[in-house]
């Protein structure tokens, strides 16, 4: 019933787009229909189901026309009761970087020029674990595991605290109920203060518009997730959203050969993370920010 | 009471005078302009592809997010700033004609700020979606980003400096006196308002514990200060230029006086800086690398090392020759003074602040940056359209000043060539 009637702040708002729509007559009506649709699109969280359901035909029509592949766009919300953890064996992975490309092909980053990767694997002697700036980014030996180094893969937290949502200037990015940060790719302005603001790296940045192959693509995708993307955006892991929420594992955590990433709900008691938080000795990046990440690191006890 | 119509055709009169004054110069106005249209034209071509292809026609990457745009956009704050606070000692010190000084201070501020909020233009990677930030319409994310919180300030603090110096300067043109009640808050609300810009243009990258080497609670106090230098050194400047060119008078000793102030400004500026050396080669944590990066170079890179030690000793020099009343009260040593302070701070507050947040990055990568020469002449571009408004502006703002360009004036010129007209209008 309350809905029915307009409340100040949308009719407000309501005046303004139409004022904002008449003013940017002479433009969108010089530029093609898929331009004027992307500008007037509004954020993700203000849509109505009806709203989103168009937004769903138009894009997977738009993406045929563009990449000649029938893609399937969910936008399936969080699971009640879930909030994804994850857990990984500092003491099992040997640096390979399986999960790296993995989750380059499941997410249709970017392929080259530039690539972009969403897991960074740095490698530290052994002895030191807290000060990153001894880290290597681009070791590249013959065979892994190295006598001497320790591998520390960092992707995104998805902190309980996030900073990146705090400082974002629109609302672009924010916490999903099952507690992953999401970046709505069409509201972004790519100002990139997220990224300065990010402890971890755990954001990439889409320098010029991403290039995927056309047999590459990973045609099972959703909204906030591994969608096609333009340039000029942030975009960042999201555990795999598309999958997760349909009972499937990150696809990290199926590719790494060597079993050390774990995956599970924080509230299941049952859970594999809830094992591995009860059972192991873990630890979290950078614990002093006081960001709360829900990444936890350990040793094989 | 005049009519509607009265009052439109009169508001018409008025721009198009305004128009001819602006188009009207001696030749040396002629090539000035044309010389920055043409810097003007060559950055647009410059930004172009910057749209079409992405950032990637940059130098910036994932390690180093902001460059030399964010730089430049925090120095033009400072001295966007700066200009409106001179109002203050020129009040209290009596520099000569208050009302010429606020005028020309606001303007001068609000030729800052386009040309800030042109540097974040040109950095926002999707310039289409603008409406995104604007409030009610857009989804700003308030109160938690202090970058929503700028962008606010910054365009009330626009808006100020441009309704105070237009209303001043419509009333000198028709002869009347400005209402004080609307005109005398809105001055003294622009004095805060200055100090707030740039505050919160500070807590921007003050409040990231990411990036400890703007996590310092002396970032915001030393943003103030080093504004307080680089703000007055480039009005010094100008100030000399229009009292070459136009009637405005401004007094050696409201120049010495400025002076005198930069230097307690550049003791308090140093002063910051000591006490955050100390801190950080003192307790010599993790926290240091940047600044390490900064001043000596961290694992063999040091690309900003040369350029922070010339802007360091710059400030230096200028200290020294702002100190003693000898070298500040002499106009050679005065503009040597300003010049120096102009670059110093820019490179102390502009690449010298931004980039080295940046390096390493949180997982300790170094990514060396050095804006490329697309950023540069994009950056000279918009350098020279805030040259052109304040030179368009002057154009206007100085002959209504001086009486030249006014009503009375107008209708003087009107009789003498149509006096049938003006009978009529008599007659009305």
């Amino acid at each position: 019933m309350l809905d029915r009637f307009l409340t100040r702040r949308t009719f407000l708002h309501r005046i303004s787009m139409v004022v904002l729509g008449s003013l940017c007559m002479p433009f969108l009506s010089s530029c093609g229909k898929e331009r004027a649709e992307d500008f007037l699109q509004k954020h993700f969280l203000e849509m109505t189901t009806e709203e989103k359901e168009i937004l769903i035909n138009r894009l997977e029509e738009r993406y045929f026309k563009k990449y000649g592949k029938k893609f399937n766009l969910s936008i399936q919300e969080a699971i009640p009761n879930t909030l994804w953890g994850y857990g990984l064996d500092l003491s099992r992975c040997i640096g390979c970087r399986r999960c790296v490309y993995g989750c380059v092909e499941e997410n249709n980053c970017s392929r080259e020029k530039p690539q972009s990767q969403w897991i960074r694997v740095i490698r530290l002697k052994k002895g030191s674990l807290i000060n990153l700036e001894n880290s290597e980014h681009y070791y590249n030996p013959d065979t892994v595991p190295e006598k001497d180094f320790i591998y520390i893969p960092v992707q995104c937290q998805q902190c309980e605290n996030p900073p990146c949502v705090k400082v974002c200037p629109v609302h672009a990015t924010w916490k999903e109920p099952d507690g992953m940060i999401v970046v709505d790719y069409n509201w972004c302005i790519g100002c990139r203060y997220c990224i300065t603001a990010c402890p971890y790296r755990g954001r990439v940045f889409n320098w010029a518009d991403p290039n995927v192959p056309t047999d590459k693509w990973n045609l099972s995708i959703h909204y906030l997730g591994n969608r096609p993307r333009m340039r000029n955006i942030v975009e960042k892991c999201t555990f795999c959203v598309q999958r997760v929420r349909r009972g499937r594992y990150p696809a990290c955590v199926e590719v790494c050969p060597t079993g050390s990433r774990k995956f599970g709900n924080l509230l299941d008691p049952q859970s594999e993370i809830r094992y591995v938080i009860q059972n192991k000795r873990t630890f979290r990046l950078k614990e002093d920010l006081n960001t709360e990440p829900k990444f936890y690191y350990f040793f094989e006890a | 009471m005049p009519s509607f119509q009265e009052t439109a055709k009169e508001t018409w009169r008025f721009y198009r005078k305004t128009l001819t004054l602006v188009f009207t110069g001696s030749k040396e106005y002629y090539l000035w302009c044309i010389l920055l249209l043409c810097i003007m034209g060559i950055g647009f071509l410059c930004y172009l592809p910057q749209l079409q292809i992405g950032l990637i026609t940059t130098n910036m990457r994932d390690q180093v997010a902001w460059g030399l745009y964010i730089s430049n956009f925090t120095y033009l704050v400072g001295v966007a700033a700066a200009a409106v606070l001179l109002v203050v000692p020129a009040y209290i010190y009596q520099f000569g004609p208050i009302k010429e000084i606020v005028v020309l201070g606001e303007l001068f501020a609000a030729s800052s700020i386009i040309m800030a909020l042109l540097f974040v233009i040109v950095d926002l990677g999707r310039v289409d979606r603008f409406w995104h930030m604007i409030p009610w319409i857009g989804k700003m994310n308030l109160p938690s980003s202090l970058l929503a919180w700028d962008v606010i300030v910054l365009n009330v603090y626009l808006l100020l400096n441009l309704i105070i110096p237009i209303y001043l300067l419509v009333k000198t043109y028709y002869g009347k006196e400005p209402n004080k009640k609307f005109i005398v808050p809105l001055i003294l609300f622009s004095i805060p308002m200055a100090v707030t810009i740039h505050t919160v243009t500070a807590f921007i990258y003050n409040g990231l514990p990411a990036r400890p080497f703007w996590n310092a609670s002396i970032l915001a106090p030393r943003f103030l200060a080093s504004a307080f230098c680089s703000g007055p050194a480039i009005i010094i400047i100008v100030f000399q230029i229009l009292r070459e060119y136009t009637f405005i008078k401004v007094e050696d000793r409201a120049l010495f006086k400025i002076a005198e102030l930069m230097a307690y400004a550049m003791f308090l500026n140093l002063f910051f800086l000591i006490s955050e050396m100390f801190k950080e080669y003192y307790s010599n944590t993790v926290h240091i690398a940047s600044l390490k990066y900064l001043y000596e170079g961290l694992h063999g890179h040091n690309l900003l090392v040369p350029w922070i030690w010339v802007g360091t000793i710059m400030n230096l020099i200028a200290f020294v020759l702002f100190l003693f009343p000898a070298t500040r009260q002499r106009l050679s040593t005065l503009n040597i003074g300003c010049i120096l302070i102009i670059a110093g701070v820019w490179i102390e507050k502009g690449p010298g602040l931004i980039i080295p947040g940046f390096i390493p990055d949180p997982l300790g990568e170094i990514y060396e940056y050095i804006p490329n020469f697309r950023e540069l002449f994009i950056s000279f571009g918009i350098w020279a359209t805030g040259f052109l408004i304040f030179t368009l502006l002057m154009k206007v703002a100085i002959p209504i000043a001086s009486g030249e360009f006014s009503h009375v004036k107008y209708m003087e010129e009107k009789n003498f060539l149509d006096p049938v007209k003006d009978g009529m209008l008599q007659k009305q």
